[in-house]
């Protein structure tokens, strides 16, 4: 009880604008804490109103620095700016080295902006398992803009998709050329191409390869991607990134892909919570858990296989939904 | 209840009521306040606490005061760990700790290393600043210093 009171106040600090609040409930919501999905749902009310925008692409692209330069353009045009940067927790030990403030120390200064590293904790996607409910306590505590960068991909970890409302990709003139461009995944999720370290050799025949491909079939008419240059080493080409965003966003929200987009998030979340406490229900009952030790006791021994297991134990399943009802 | 589940698979299998307690890692901010550029040992420590499992927060070169306290508090960290090399360590050490204290965060550990005599280590410790240690320590000791000084309770 006590600490359902702690938690309110927590909730009130952070609406006050409690930077300490927030991040205390950023720990809460990314350790899975219990207190979480109700934590989130009085936040919820709250939530809707900023916009999210992924960068994202290869390890040393140059996503981090980005993220610094465009987080000042925002601020320039008076968007208050949250940023969550996502990097790989080691699957062995478990532990993780977030080094993305290092580039981004001319805008962790500013009071306008909040900034939060995350390890992604085992999840595959390049984003971690709680990066978007994070998002939703950057949403709840006012910010506009919220940047979300992933870690350093290869051609399949697209989570980022899903979360953000415009993905920029961020290449360098050593991605490859014309047939890399071609490929499927990574190449396809950009709504904006930004070509960082420019000032190296190879960026325009990249530019131009990566236009000439997306040229050869355009999938939305009303939007034509763009492949900026751009070098964050001699400070240019990003106001112009920062441009083709604003101009995205307006694209995004007049054509109604914003909304559309807060419709799928919510079906999607709606389905992931159901999944997990059927789990939790399934899993949590010791009888279940041990016609599964039994199950995979008969397949070692041969008398079973998966797929007839599988069929049989969903027909055995016990639920203990009554017996939590009367307490 | 016999649950042995590797590292690997703990965040799949273990059911959310219990995850308070298992998602819960140490969170080290590890910074180089003052003008000094040998992030060395800063970096091996960073690296040996990764490998202990922790979750470590690197800001680089060259950090205020100011600009560590403010780090630590919108990354809720558990320890701040300074590296000082430069012999500024009677005056940083005690200005982060004031930072912290004055923006609420009194609670994080602020522990750190360098080039630091015994006679101040001795006498930050008495201000309250936490273990720091010398050239020549292993980083078990570190680890184990760590391990058995944050508090792994949740905090509200």
């Amino acid at each position: 009880m006590q600490k359902k009171e702690a938690i309110d106040n927590l909730i009130n600090r952070l609406f006050s604008g409690d930077r300490l609040a927030a991040a205390r409930i950023m720990t809460l919501i990314e350790n899975q804490s219990r207190h979480g999905a109700s934590i989130l749902s009085k936040l919820h009310p709250k939530t809707g109103r900023s916009y999210r925008l992924g960068i994202t692409g290869p390890p040393g692209a140059g996503k981090s620095s980005l993220v610094e330069k465009l987080a000042l353009e925002a601020r320039k045009s008076n968007f208050s700016v949250g940023i969550i940067a996502v990097d790989p927790s080691s699957p062995f030990s478990g532990g993780a080295f977030l080094g993305d403030r290092i580039r981004m120390q001319n805008v962790t200064q500013d009071s306008g902006v909040f900034m939060r590293s995350m390890a992604t904790r085992g999840s595959l996607g390049g984003l971690a398992r709680t990066t978007q409910e994070v998002a939703d306590v950057l949403d709840a505590f006012g910010k506009d803009l919220i940047f979300i960068e992933t870690v350093g991909v290869g051609q399949s970890e697209l989570d980022v998709v899903n979360a953000v409302d415009t993905t920029v990709v961020v290449l360098v003139p050593e991605s490859g050329g014309g047939i890399q461009a071609m490929k499927a995944g990574l190449m396809e999720i950009a709504n904006i191409f930004a070509v960082n370290k420019s000032d190296r050799p190879g960026s325009m025949e990249l530019a131009s390869e990566v236009e000439e491909v997306l040229n050869l079939n355009p999938e939305n008419k009303n939007w034509r991607v763009p492949v900026t240059r751009c070098s964050c080493l001699e400070g240019w080409g990003y106001e112009e990134i920062f441009k083709e965003i604003l101009a995205h966003r307006e694209q995004v929200i007049s054509s109604g892909i914003f909304k559309e987009k807060r419709l799928l998030q919510a079906e999607e979340k709606i389905k992931e919570l159901v999944k997990a406490s059927f789990e939790e229900e399934i899993w949590g009952n010791l009888e279940n858990r041990k016609t599964l030790k039994k199950m995979a006791g008969q397949i070692s021994e041969g008398k079973l296989d998966p797929f007839t297991a599988a069929g049989k134990f969903i027909s055995k399943i016990k639920f203990s939904a009554e017996k939590k009802g009367s307490e | 209840m016999e649950r042995k589940i590797s590292k690997l698979v703990l965040r799949k299998d273990t059911p959310q009521k219990n995850c308070g307690v298992f998602n819960r890692k140490i969170k080290v901010l590890v910074a180089k306040p003052g003008l000094d550029g040998h992030d060395r040992g800063a970096k091996v420590v960073a690296r040996a606490l990764r490998d202990a499992g922790m979750e470590i927060i690197y800001t680089g070169l060259h950090q205020t005061p100011e600009m560590i306290a403010e780090a630590a508090i919108q990354e809720d960290v558990d320890v701040v760990a300074l590296s000082i090399l430069s012999g500024a360590h009677m005056t940083i050490f005690p200005k982060v700790q004031a930072l912290l204290k004055e923006k609420g965060a009194g609670h994080i550990l602020i522990s750190g290393g360098g080039i630091i005599p015994k006679e101040d280590m001795e006498e930050l410790e008495k201000k309250g600043i936490g273990k720091l240690f010398g050239p020549g320590t292993s980083t078990e000791e570190i680890i184990t210093y760590l391990k058995s000084n944050v508090n792994l309770q949740e905090r509200v």
